[in-house]
């Protein structure tokens, strides 16, 4: 579809955090024989283990499939052995780890023109192939469920996050993959495919002579590329109504299954954070080592390395591995450490959004900041905070009381189909009171969806 | 720095579980706090975070009360000296004013804040710093003369009733400054109000009535000009004769965003609208003042500042702050007027809105709700 220049929807309310060590646009080759694949990247998802420790897998092999709904199966990434698998406390599973022994086999799901398929083709493609987790869905965030028919689907072009990725670049020469990939969505919808671009910084001819979606243009500071806020202006959810949604690379995988008819995990990351020597783009697959990639590569200091960015990011371990959906890894110092009338000195080198620290005046300063909390948590006292960075027509402070308090309808009535955790990480980020306010959405989430189902 | 953070270290295991001072351990909290941000780290979520906290915003408020505080100070004694009939200079003013201030200041700071380390302690929480701004606030509401044992249970009452009984700071209904100011002002109404208890020490020969008083009366031509009223050489509470001091006070917190300019600028809407619609009606004396008077008069500006806009008390939407703003100009005024029994109106009026407040909230989300039922049925239909 065409390009409508002159319609861009502008969003006011937000915060761009802007911080050291942002990736230089080149991406290197980032080599390892380390992968692994984390349960836990995927929310609501109860795993069934289908292959045991030293098994033989290839790329596109059944590794475990959801409990509840167990035509979603995941599926290795990597040719290899199954290394190990690792649980943790209450036998959560943690990492299935798997070593690649470089031979590159995949199960061929053969390659068709989606366009040619039906819908149940298509879907079944995707599920036996274990590329149908790129598909999540709001409301809850959860992956898709195949048997819902979405009003829409949306897909966000780019990444407002502090250090986000610049999907330009990763996309870039990745035409036919991604068209192939917008192809198979458009046998999923009967509604429309959103494309979202940034009516500024957008410019890669990949998104913008993508046929057979609509695109629409977004301007203005974090979070206007998150797709609830894209959501929330195109074509808000109501009770009852399902819109799927990925980001740019899971659409290159989708393309790149039907294209070559192979799991392709492919995924260009960008290492970004103060504590990076180097930052630049790394072409590997999802699920390796981080090690590889931080080696020699890192300062010396207590890190906090993180798979996503500083915002929304899991925290992982030195020896871990990167998660399934981010496109991002971000190291920052860890915080813990002690400051002395840290909260009565005028803190001239301090980030805060309040005017209450002279930052304020230095709106272009690049930061290098750490975990601290910078105070102890409190009940809420501020008011008029979150609605300044929260740019929903939804009360953010109310919906989280009414989730605190676990008002099942007060949470409907206030809109909560319509965000995720990842919509209130600027509130979080900024709160007087340092609640951890996206684990309280996510709790809230949960419980919707325990109560909806 | 070191060496005092060695020192914490080390005496930390005996206010900990098990330890000696177990139950000492959220004044410890306390105290460790005031000295060190903690080193606390995220683990999920956002892992980074504002370098703004409880203590920051609270000790701005603190700043900001600064202004009307030195104001004050000298003031007491200015009007000391003058209804004796002394005109001294500066610093025996503000030495007198210190005498009379600083024990009021004490008395509520030591007990509001035992009675919240008490309570922080029983329920295991760490100490909030929501007293630090209404241990200042209490004085500076009060009378020159009050008696220091007043003020003492005027804050025991305004902690414990107005906002422990509800599950402490954050959760109070009321404003804990003004729920102290309104226990004495029924409790002790001789000793509250009149002519006599504006001045500290006063002459007996010496009015003392204030602005309020002599319109109470109708005395409008007893009205001292314009310009003391707004530079506060008037004799009234410690801490409200002074526009101007007030204003630099808003200053600081519109400039640091930390007080409400939405909730200032309808109070004071409200207050004017109020006072235009008297001029219409004129009635009487007290009708037919201009408008603006009622902002630089009594406790209205003080109110205004830095007690409509408490957070918690207020209404927490930014649309509801609208209306509640503007009801407490509006009712404030309504009350000076024609209220023959309280010559002031202001703090009525907020603590009036603070229980209206929740309602007010209540109709803004309702008509959010509603915004959304429609969207959806629009959908279905």
């Amino acid at each position: 579809m065409k390009v409508d220049m002159s319609t861009v929807t502008k969003i006011k309310k937000g915060l761009d955090i802007k911080l050291i060590g942002e990736a230089e646009k080149t991406i290197k080759d980032l080599v390892t024989d380390q992968f692994a694949i984390k349960p836990t990247d995927f929310i609501g998802v109860f795993p069934k283990m289908l292959v045991k420790e030293g098994d033989l897998v290839k790329a596109g092999t059944p590794l475990f499939k959801d409990k509840y709904r167990d035509n979603i199966v995941f599926t290795s990434q990597v040719s290899g052995r199954i290394k190990e698998i690792k649980r943790g406390a209450k036998r959560v599973l943690l990492e299935i780890k798997i070593e690649a022994d470089g031979k590159d086999e995949a199960i061929d799901f053969k390659a068709e023109d989606p366009k040619t398929l039906d819908r149940e083709k298509v879907i079944k493609k995707l599920l036996d192939s274990g590329v149908w987790p790129f598909i999540r869905q709001r409301p809850y965030s959860v992956i898709a469920n195949p048997a819902d028919k979405p009003k829409a689907i949306f897909i966000s072009t780019f990444d407002t996050a502090p250090l986000a990725p610049d999907y330009d670049l990763i996309v870039h020469g990745h035409g036919e993959d991604f068209q192939a990939g917008i192809d198979a969505l458009g046998k999923l919808t009967e509604g429309k495919i959103h494309l979202n671009i940034d009516a500024n910084a957008t410019h890669s001819k990949v998104f913008t002579n993508s046929k057979g979606v609509q695109i629409n243009q977004f301007s203005g500071p974090h979070p206007a590329g998150n797709v609830g806020v894209q959501i929330n202006k195109i074509d808000p959810l109501n009770k009852g109504e399902v819109i799927w949604y990925l980001y740019p690379q899971d659409v290159l995988a989708i393309g790149r299954l039907f294209l070559s008819g192979k799991f392709d995990a492919t995924r260009v990351i960008a290492l970004t954070g103060s504590e990076v020597l180097r930052p630049a783009y790394y072409k590997t697959k999802i699920g390796a080592a981080i090690e590889p990639l931080t080696k020699g590569n890192v300062s010396a200091t207590e890190k906090r390395i993180i798979s996503g960015n500083v915002l929304t990011g899991t925290k992982i371990d030195l020896d871990s591995y990167l998660g399934f959906y981010p496109s991002q890894v971000t190291v920052i110092p860890e915080g813990n450490y002690y400051e002395l009338f840290g909260w009565a000195l005028p803190g001239f080198d301090k980030f805060s959004v309040s005017r209450s620290f002279p930052s304020f005046l230095f709106k272009n300063k690049k930061y290098r900041l750490d975990t601290n909390y910078h105070g102890g948590e409190r009940a809420f006292v501020m008011t008029g905070e979150f609605e300044k960075v929260f740019p929903f027509d939804i009360y953010p402070m109310q919906l989280i009381k009414a989730i605190m308090v676990e008002d099942i309808d007060l949470m409907e009535n206030l809109g909560i189909y319509e965000v995720d955790e990842e919509d209130f990480a600027l509130c979080e980020v900024i709160d007087t009171s340092k609640t951890n306010i996206q684990e309280i959405v996510r709790k809230g989430l949960d419980l919707m969806r325990k109560e909806m189902s | 720095m070191k060496a005092l953070r060695e020192f914490v270290d080390k005496q930390k295991p005996h206010f900990e579980k098990g330890g000696r001072f177990e139950k000492l351990h959220s004044t410890f909290e306390a105290f460790e706090t005031f000295l060190f941000v903690p080193n606390t780290v995220t683990h999920s979520g956002a892992h980074i975070r504002d370098a703004i906290d409880m203590k920051r915003t609270m000790i701005i408020v603190v700043l900001a009360l600064i202004p009307p505080l030195l104001f004050g100070i000298w003031n007491v004694g200015y009007q000391h000296f003058l209804s004796n009939g002394m005109a001294p200079d500066f610093w025996p003013m503000v030495g007198f004013g210190l005498l009379k201030v600083l024990p009021v200041i004490v008395v509520s700071y030591v007990t509001g804040l035992a009675i919240e380390f008490a309570f922080a302690q029983s329920r295991g929480h760490e100490v909030n710093e929501g007293f630090l701004v209404s241990g200042m606030l209490i004085p500076l509401v009060m009378p020159p003369d009050v008696p220091l044992w007043m003020v003492a249970v005027a804050t025991a009452f305004a902690v414990v009733i107005g906002k422990e009984v509800f599950g402490g700071t954050g959760m109070n209904i009321l404003n804990p400054a003004l729920t102290a100011r309104a226990f004495l002002f029924f409790a002790y109404p001789s000793e509250m109000s009149g002519d006599r208890v504006w001045i500290a020490e006063k002459a007996d020969a010496y009015s003392g009535a204030t602005p309020l008083g002599h319109l109470l009366v109708l005395d409008a031509d007893k009205l001292p000009s314009d310009w003391s009223m707004f530079l506060g050489t008037i004799p009234g509470s410690i801490g409200e004769t002074s526009t101007i001091a007030i204003l630099l006070g808003a200053i600081v917190l519109i400039a640091t965003g930390i007080g409400s300019f939405r909730i200032m600028a309808s109070v004071v809407a409200g207050g004017l609208v109020m006072g235009l619609l008297f001029n219409l009606w004129g009635a009487n004396a007290y009708m037919d003042i201009p408008a603006y008077q009622h902002l630089i008069m009594g406790g209205f500006a003080f109110g205004t500042v830095y007690m409509a806009t408490d957070p918690v008390s207020a209404s927490q939407t930014n649309r509801g702050k609208l209306y509640y703003g503007f009801l407490i100009g509006f009712i404030a005024v309504l009350i000076r007027v024609f209220n023959p029994a309280y010559p002031e109106g202001m703090m009525l009026a907020i603590l009036l809105m603070n229980v209206f407040a929740p309602l007010i909230d209540h109709y803004v989300l309702q008509s959010n709700i509603k915004k959304r039922l429609k969207r959806a049925k629009a959908v279905t239909a």
